[in-house]
This record gives C-alpha cells, structure tokens and sequence, in this order.
C-alpha cells in the first residue's frame, strides 16, 4: 500500500504539484491520468524520489520512503519510462540483470531470472538473452522494459506512460499482458498516460489531475457515473459515457443464467471476457435480440439481451 | 513490380554508364602524376656530399638499358590496372607490387651511382620517385578504401607496412640510399628523438585527458559554463605554436628560477616543460568539446532509466553515460593524438627534443636528407596512431550499434 500526504512540489513560485494525497491500495493498477504539465509524471517520480519533494511525504507499506537514500530506495521500486530508456551498450539479458547487480544478487539467481522473466513477457530467451536493443521492435523494446524493471521482484511498479511510443494495434496488446502480469505478480502499479480510454482500460482506480491537483480519485464507473468536477466529465466524454460505462463490464460479468435446457438462444456467441460495448454493437450488427456468452473452452455460460445491456448503460 | 518501359530503358541506361565507368577517373589522375614523375622530374639526384645540390638523373641515366624498360613496363602494367579494373584487391596487388618494384629501382640506382666504399657521395630520391611513390600511394589507399576492411584488417595492414619497410631498411639493400645513410650517422639520436616524440605526444594528451574529461562532464551538467569554458580553450588554439611556446618560456623560466623543487623537478623555461604544458593546453579543447558532444549523445529516457532503476550518479556516469560516449570522445583524443605528433617537431625550437631536432638541424645545414630523417618518421608515426585509434574507434562503435 502506498500512502502519500499532502506531497508538494514547488519550481519556484509555481506548484507542480500541489499538496496531493492518496492512497493506493496493494496489489492493484492505479492510473493518474491528466494533459500534459497537470503534474502526473512529476507526482510519479516524487514515489521513487527521482523528484524530491517540496514538502509532503510518501510511505509505502508503512514506511517513509524519506528514511533511506533515494538510489537504495529506488532499487525495490520498479520504474519503466516511455521510450524504455534500455542500455543500448548492453544485450537484453544484461539490462534485465540490470538491478539484481545493483542489488548484488549470486549470478546463479539472475540468470534463472532472467529468462523466467523473458517467457513471462512471451519472449524466447534463447532467441532474445543475446540480442541488442536496436535489434528489436518497439513492442519488444517494451517488453524488455517492463521485464527489468520487474527483475529484482519489486512490490511497486511505476510507469511513465509507458505504451506511448507504441502504435495503436500492439498497444492494446501490450496493455492486456500488463493486465495479465499484474494478475501474475501481484505488483502494485501505478501508471501514467494522458491517455483517458488507456486510463478506463487498465486502471482498477484512476486519479484524474490537472494544475498540480487530483480532481478526483476513484473506480473508473464512478468517474463516468458521478464526476466530481467540469473537467472530469469533460475527459471521461459526456457524449460517450454511456458507452464508455459499458466498456467497464465485461460479458461474463453481466451474464443472465441460461435457462435449464436452453442450449442456444440463437444469437450470436460472445466470449465471456469482451465488454458489454463489444457485446452491444456485435447484437446491434446482427440485428439480433440476445447473445449466448461462452467460455474460453466454448461451453455456453450465459445469455446476454439488449434490454440487459442498455439497463447497465444507465446511469445509476 | 517494375513497368515494361523501365526493363526496357535499363540496359541502354547501362550501357551509357558502362563506358564511361570503363576509365576510372581517379586511375587516370594518377596516371598522368605518375608520367609526370617518371618523364619530367627526375628519379635521383645524385651528389658529391651530403651539403651541395644534386645532379639530376633520370631512371634510363642510371640503370641498364634491360632495368630501366623493365621498370617503365611495369609501371604501364600497375597504370592499365588502375585504369581499367574497379576490383579491389587487384588494384592493392598491383599499388604494391608498383611501391616495390619502385623502391627496387631505388636501391639499385644507389648502388649503381655510388663507388664501392664511399660514405660521402650521396643518392637522394628525387622529384619524379617522390611524385611516383605519392601516386602509387594514393593508388593503395584508395584500393583498401574500396574493399571496407574492418578494423582488424586495418591494423594488420599496418603492421604488415612497418615490418616490410623495417626490413627493408635493415636488410641492408637501401644503404646506399641517402636517408638510410643519413640515419646510419645518427642511428642513436634517432632512438633518443622516437622516445622523446612519442613521450612528449603521448604524455601531454595524458595530463590532457586526466584534466578534460572532469571539465567535458561539468560543462555537460552545467551548461552554463560551456560557452566561457570553450571560447577560453578556442582562443588558446588560435595561438600558433612557436607563439605559445615562446609565451610559455617566461614564466616557466621565472618559476624555476624562483622554485626550487620545480627546477629539481626538470620544469625550466626551454626543454620539454613549456613543450609538454603547451601540447596539454592545445589538447584540452578537442577533448572537452567531443566530451561534451559524446554526453549529449546519450539518450535522456537512457539516463533517466539508469537513475530510475537506483543506479547511483557516479555508476550512472562511469557505466552508462561514458561508455556510451566513448567513441566521441575517443574521436576527440585521436585528433588530439595526431596533432601532437605533429606539433612536437616544433617543440624541438626550444630543444623539447623529439624528430623536429633533425628537422631544423637539417634546414640549418641545408641538408635535406637529414630534414626528411625528421619529418617521413613524424608522418609515419601520425599515420600509424590514426589507424590505430579508428580502428579501436570503429570496433567500440559497432559493439554499441
């Protein structure tokens, strides 16, 4: 758990950021989402004290991230920046090796580590220990990014916009294996993006900031549903919030109980994990009243309505 | 993929480009540099003594009728092939085989020219073998320039150089040849200006590297005092040597007059102190500004990534910004390097000692032979540290990208 209290940071007369506090709960994905220059990379890197702050502090599992100097603090703290900022002097094992050196880990436990880390980023580390960082693509870049800065098992991971330098397509993909290595590790993140779909996508809470300030601090339906400020509703799109309230189910959660002996109810069949949006505009396209929700194994779960849908885009 | 018209049209385009890629223009310069040398200047010239001006004379004056046909064919031989084939290797075959069998006429009119046992008659190379050695040179540069050694082939080519031509100034053929006997006379000093030389040029770029790294990476973090910094260091580059060597004598001599530890330290106002200080002063600018340069390379997300992952300032600098600046600053230490061979003959105007010795004792006796005995090592040794540092230069580049 990470708590931070009125933390500040002033450059000269002007308040980057300004007596922010919050709480970040353990094990969860919290997004601080906001335009650029309203203090959400400086408020990040006040966490690992790349920044010192002003005033303010920062205690993460109970203790004052103040207490130690900043480099050893840093060390237990994961950190990925957009562009990924690997060592192009070094192949990807050794950047991923990275700070377990720091650290002074036994090489016969990096070196398992390492390649634990390369497949659990669904990358050969037969094929990618040697190679050199311009040797790989933007998503791989990324991979390798994320992958050091898990390597020494931090409780924390922090990332600066991190799938910004990525096109559109293998950004999706990148955000849905964060999603599946945060359920894997169990690492508290707390991610950056000015990004406000990436935000609703990935975020189990998102903080919304501007002017040095968090506007508001909570689970993303209730920033569509009940936003606390002008800004906040303009960000969160008053045109699209229906929608965008039902890009936050998915199907399997929405599901009604198939009736005893019902087999199919004719619909199209929609996987257990696309959201209600998918869900809508799939029924809508097939000019159909209800879909059959399956399992990733293809057995019947559920079955989904348009009434159902369009009853849980309203707002509550 | 490519229309109808374009397939047609290519091989006519080829053909046009065939012929006039049939001569190689730097092959047909080089061919009229080398006709110069070989008709209009001439190969040898030959002297009573080492003071009085020579004698001109050309191959066919000097060699058997057989020998001198013999040469003239073979260098039509090394020309057709400079002319007419773009192949790499064949053209650095027929360059070397053109440098020996030039420096083969040499020996021979030396020997020929000179009576059995006489020391003072002298044979120096003339106008029209330096013309030809220059264009059988630049033939033999330009065709491993063609064929892309790496760096380690680059080295191995040098050293095969140096050992060839040692040799073949021990072997005992060229004796006869005014340069070689020249430095028979001077065999010890010669040892002493090679150490002087490369101690004096290797041991200012050392107190400049010690000094201009810091000063590269405090300009690099605190660009403020870049432009003060740097406009110093270019104003002492716009002093000419001689000048700075000169400014340097006063208070160097002052100093050792009024300290004695560093008159016992050998600091005096002439010699290789003023030398050595002024080399380092030169140095410092090339070093800082490509310190600077290679700093900047460095991608800031690189960094910023390194401190983020708790890499302290000092392992941020040493193991990632350095290494990655590497190169660049290497860059700034060869040219440095380079330079100060060359500055160190004129360091031995205020007896810094070193090749210049010969040089301007040379000129002084208006004995040619004995200035090339300064300068051709000088040129020699430059060459030899720049072809050394690229290489390291090159093989640190492509391990980093």
């Amino acid at each position: 758990m990470i708590v931070i209290e009125s933390l500040t940071k002033h450059y000269g007369p002007i308040a980057a950021v300004d007596g922010v506090s919050m709480t970040i709960e353990r094990d969860s994905i919290t997004v601080i989402v906001g335009t650029s220059g309203s203090g959400k990379s400086t408020l990040l890197r006040m966490i690992n004290r790349l920044i010192e702050p002003t005033s303010g502090r920062v205690l993460i599992d109970g203790r004052d991230t103040a207490s130690e100097s900043g480099h050893r603090l840093r060390r237990h703290i994961g950190y990925v920046i957009q562009g990924y900022g690997l060592f192009p002097h070094r192949t990807v094992a050794h950047n991923i090796a990275t700070v377990p050196r720091l650290l002074g880990w036994d090489e016969n436990r990096i070196r398992p580590r390492v390649a634990q880390l390369l497949e659990a980023l669904q990358l050969d580390p037969a094929v990618y220990s040697g190679k050199y960082p311009h040797q790989l693509s933007g998503g791989e870049q990324q991979r390798v990014g994320v992958a050091r800065a898990l390597a020494a098992e931090p409780a924390v991971l922090l990332m600066d916009e991190p799938f910004g330098a990525l096109d559109p397509i293998i950004r999706e993909k990148a955000q849905d294996d964060l999603l599946e290595i945060q359920r894997k590790f169990g690492t508290t993140m707390v991610v950056v993006t000015h990004d406000i779909d990436e935000a609703f996508r990935l975020g189990d809470r998102v903080a919304v900031m501007s002017a040095g300030r968090v506007l508001q601090y909570d689970r993303p339906e209730v920033l569509v549903t009940h936003p606390a400020d002008p800004l906040v509703a303009r960000m969160t799109g008053s045109a699209e919030r229906a929608m965008r309230l039902l890009s936050l189910t998915t199907a399997g959660e929405a599901a009604l109980p198939l009736t005893p002996g019902e087999a199919g109810t004719g619909g199209p069949a929609v996987p257990a994990s696309a959201s209600l949006r998918v869900v809508l505009s799939e029924l809508l396209w097939h000019g159909s009243e209800s879909a059959t929700v399956i399992d990733g194994d293809g057995t019947p779960r559920g079955r989904l309505t348009v009434a159902a849908i369009l009853a849980r885009a309203r707002a509550r | 993929m490519s229309s109808p018209g374009l397939l047609m049209r290519r091989p006519a385009a080829a053909r046009h480009t065939a012929v006039l890629a049939g001569i190689d223009r730097l092959g047909a310069l080089l061919t009229l540099l080398g006709a110069a040398g070989l008709f209009l200047l001439p190969f040898v010239l030959f002297k009573a003594n080492r003071i009085v001006p020579g004698d001109s004379r050309s191959v066919a004056q000097v060699l058997p009728l057989w020998a001198s046909l013999g040469f003239e064919a073979m260098l039509a031989a090394v020309a057709a092939v400079a002319l007419l084939i773009a192949n790499g290797p064949l053209r650095l075959a027929a360059a070397l085989g053109g440098i020996v069998g030039l420096a083969m006429a040499l020996a021979a009119a030396a020997n020929a020219l000179t009576p059995p046992h006489n020391i003072i008659v002298r044979v120096a190379p003339g106008g029209g073998f330096w013309l030809l050695a220059a264009a059988l040179g630049l033939l033999a540069t330009d065709a491993i320039t063609r064929m892309r050694p790496g760096p380690g082939v680059r080295v191995l080519l040098l050293g095969l150089f140096l050992g060839a031509a040692g040799l073949a100034l021990t072997h005992g053929t060229f004796d006869n040849v005014s340069i070689v006997r020249e430095y028979s006379l001077h065999a010890s000093a010669f040892a002493l200006a090679a150490r002087q030389q490369v101690l004096l040029s290797v041991g200012s770029l050392g107190a400049a590297v010690i000094v201009a790294l810091p000063l590269g990476i405090l300009c690099h973090r605190a660009p403020r005092l870049k432009p003060g910094l740097l406009g110093a260091l270019n104003v002492i580059q716009t002093v000419p040597s001689i000048a700075l060597f000169g400014i340097l004598m006063a208070p160097l001599g002052a100093l050792a007059a009024h300290v004695p530890l560093a008159a016992a330290v050998g600091i005096r106002g002439i010699g290789a102190a003023p030398a050595v200080l002024a080399l380092f002063l030169y140095s410092l600018l090339p070093i800082v500004a490509n310190t600077v340069a290679g700093l900047k390379r460095v991608s800031p997300a690189t960094v910023e990534a390194a401190l983020g992952m708790g890499m302290t300032r000092w392992q941020t600098l040493t193991s990632v910004e350095l290494l990655l600046a590497l190169p660049v600053i290497l860059t700034g230490i060869r040219i440095v390097l380079v330079q100060n061979i060359g500055l160190v003959t004129i360091a031995a105007l205020i007896g810094g000692g070193g090749f210049g010795t010969f040089i301007f004792q040379g000129i002084g006796e208006m004995a040619t032979d004995l200035v090339l005995l300064g300068a051709i090592p000088t040129v020699v040794l430059a060459f030899s540290a720049a072809v050394l540092l690229d290489a390291l230069i090159e093989v640190l580049d492509r391990a980093r990208q």
